[in-house]
């Protein structure tokens, strides 16, 4: 028998730092098999107010993964009565997949600003990391790595760092067939997360030749049972006045 | 998935929703019965459609039914369809490395706003919160390409009626595991109404 | 698959061999076809992929076989252009012979035997065959890869097939419906042109929308007795 199968998401997710911040970016796409499941699914995760995380591989695991975390960060954040480091996320977060052994596909990129200043991770689904300047992950990263390794360079303003990742994002979204629809941005500073949801829609399906609504009546129906959710209330006077029979 | 097929799938319309599955129970190619429920009512305004492995359908459907009844009974109003989402999910994630062989349809009216409201989750419970469309099941490319052609936004109740059982009974006379029937609620602020729908006994 | 280096020997690095070579690849897109009474439709997207990446946005998977005839191959493109090809041969060589064009009842009889011929190592395609008989009305033809053919009115193959074919018996079959407006729609089987390109487009859209093989541009051939024509479409390419 065939194996029941989960929804992936053949993903595009890129984070990328700039002088003074670091910004995030996903596609919307969520497949299962060749079909796509959610055209416009939210990739990136909130961790933190001042950390996200994107997503990709098994939708759930990424889902409840990130989500798990979330609540144990904001444990940590009353417990300690300061914001967590980024490491701090990344350290529960790779040992948490280590211990599952790669049986949690969950493979995230975790981007935050703390008091060393914006960072970013990598973790892969067994739980290795990657610190580095530019990331991308899942399998559109191959299209994405091209735009960085072309064009990414030092010091760039937060407008030049967003039109990058977009760029990258939408490379993906084009030449990978697991990514698709919509550009979703979150930009990370000091003081500020702006969650920027379907910041790019270059996907947009034109309308369709006619519309397809049914006349009434063309199904055929066997039985029809009406349930009414209205409080029936009975007039107090007259009732069974105008009832009688001469 | 396979094992004993079905089809199931929502639609949200203008202040309204409707779910529809079919009725086959069978064990792969053969047909035991036309008459298995696959879409159960959570309470006024909220349904779940499951659609997977018979047993595990009447197993968890009996078991989302005795959490919401907890869920009510101690916050002591009824639970939205949004909320029963989140339930369903948590409930399949809980069994992330031995799942429940179900994928359900959540569908229903906020109780509060009256807000049309579709979900769907997969076998471990990954949430898909649609605006217009979901579907589950075996038949599941055929309801894909059915909905993704039919319907449109702002149908009224009738209309999505006709849009709903069209797209049902097309799509299951293209998969030989799923159909002998179908079902179809459609629910609105005031009324359910259920229709049992004519379809291919073959 | 390579690995991290193993027992040191002399000589050349060896490299571990590939067993289980497959000669078969999906390389995705979808076919469809509609007959009606003057004029039958084929079309099909021009994507061409492989796993998760597009080998090129336009790939021709539908051909003029010649002026009454259109064949659309689904499947692994390489055997696809291939059985394109040497049914053409075929095809000029029976009007050397004859004197004559290939009626398509003849020609779908013959791809079936071509395709039979290979039963022991098919050719990894899905075809459909449109084309006009001799009163004039359209017919598809549609074939498994071994050569089983059915004589239909409407079809479609492909990785989209199944999203498309259940919406072809609704709206060209009117499956399950009692009302039908019979100036626009038809009768099942025989809707008007106009209309039946109006699903096509509607169709190609609705599965690019969904299924990740098919976009990027579509190709209508249409044949009715003056000739054939063919139309792009330009479809999302994500």
């Amino acid at each position: 028998m065939k194996a029941p199968r989960a929804t992936s998401t053949g993903t595009t997710i890129v984070g990328c730092i700039y002088d003074g911040g670091l910004v995030l970016g996903a596609d919307t796409r969520a497949t299962e098999g060749p079909i796509v499941a959610d055209k416009n699914c939210e990739k990136i995760h909130y961790l933190a107010p001042n950390m996200y995380c994107c997503g990709a591989g098994t939708a759930a695991d990424t889902e409840f993964t990130t989500a798990l975390i979330s609540s144990n960060l904001e444990l940590h954040r009353l417990s300690t009565g300061r914001d967590a480091r980024v490491v701090t996320a990344m350290t529960m977060l790779k040992q948490m997949l280590f211990k599952y052994q790669g049986h949690i596909g969950a493979a995230l990129v975790l981007g935050g600003y703390d008091v060393n200043g914006p960072q970013l991770y990598t973790i892969a689904p067994h739980g290795s990391t990657d610190k580095l300047p530019y990331v991308t992950m899942g399998s559109g990263s191959m299209a994405a790595m091209a735009i960085f390794e072309s064009r990414w360079k030092k010091g760039m303003t937060r407008e030049q760092a967003v039109e990058l990742v977009k760029d990258a994002i939408e490379s993906g979204v084009f030449n990978d067939l697991g990514s698709g629809s919509n550009v979703d941005v979150c930009v990370i500073t000091k003081s500020k997360v702006d969650y920027l949801r379907n910041y790019r829609k270059p996907n947009e399906r034109e309308p369709k030749e006619q519309s397809y609504k049914f006349k009434r009546g063309t199904t055929a129906v066997l039985t029809t049972e009406i349930t009414s959710l209205v409080d029936i209330e009975t007039e107090p006077s007259n009732a069974g006045a105008s009832e009688g029979r001469a | 998935m396979e094992y004993n097929g079905s089809a199931v799938m929502a639609m949200k319309g203008d202040g309204c929703v409707a779910i529809a599955a079919d009725r086959r129970f069978g064990v792969q190619a053969l047909t035991l019965g036309t008459e298995f429920q696959k879409i159960f009512q959570m309470n006024k305004y909220t349904f779940v459609g499951l659609a997977g492995l018979a047993s595990d359908v009447i197993t968890l459907s009996d078991q989302l039914r005795y959490k919401v009844k907890m869920y009510e009974l101690r916050e002591e109003r009824p639970i939205s369809p949004e909320t029963f989402a989140h339930l369903a999910s948590s409930s399949l994630y809980e069994k992330r490395f031995g799942p429940w062989f179900v994928e359900p349809i959540i569908a229903g009216l906020d109780p509060k706003t009256g807000e049309p409201f579709i979900a769907s989750t997969d076998l471990i419970g990954c949430i898909n919160f649609a605006k217009d469309f979901v579907v589950s099941g075996t038949a599941n490319s055929q309801m894909y390409g059915m909905c993704e052609s039919l319907w449109e936004p702002n149908l009224g109740p009738e209309d999505l009626f006709e849009t709903i059982s069209q797209a049902m009974l097309n799509a299951i006379d293209r998969d030989c595991i799923a159909g002998w029937g179908a079902v179809v609620h459609v629910i609105t602020k005031d009324k359910i109404v259920t229709k049992h729908l004519k379809g291919r006994m073959d | 698959m390579l690995s991290a280096a193993g027992p040191t020997h002399a000589g050349p690095v060896r490299i571990p061999m590939e067993h289980g070579f497959s000669p078969y690849t999906d390389n995705g897109g979808t076919t469809l076809a509609i007959a009606g009474d003057d004029y039958v439709i084929v079309a099909g997207d021009t994507r061409q992929s492989e796993g998760y990446s597009i080998n090129t946005r336009y790939c021709p998977k539908v051909f003029k076989l010649d002026n009454n005839c259109v064949l659309a191959t689904g499947g692994m493109a390489a055997d696809g252009q291939n059985l394109v090809r040497r049914l053409k041969q075929s095809i000029e060589q029976y009007h050397h012979v004859h004197a004559k064009t290939m009626s398509p009842s003849a020609l779908a009889q013959l791809l079936s035997v071509v395709l039979y011929g290979k039963r022991h190592f098919p050719y990894f395609v899905w075809n459909t065959l449109g084309g006009l008989d001799a009163d004039g009305s359209g017919w598809v033809y549609s074939y498994d890869p071994v050569g089983n053919v059915e004589k239909r009115k409407w079809a479609c193959a492909g990785s989209a097939g199944h999203l498309i074919m259940p919406f072809l018996d609704a709206k060209i079959g009117h499956h399950h419906q009692s009302q039908i407006d019979a100036k626009t729609e038809g009768k099942p089987g025989s809707v008007p042109f106009d209309t039946a390109m109006k699903y096509t487009k509607d169709a190609f859209t609705s599965a690019t929308e969904r299924d990740i093989y098919t976009g990027d541009l579509l190709e209508i051939f249409v044949i009715r007795k003056s000739g054939v024509t063919v139309e792009q479409i330009p479809l999302k390419r994500d």
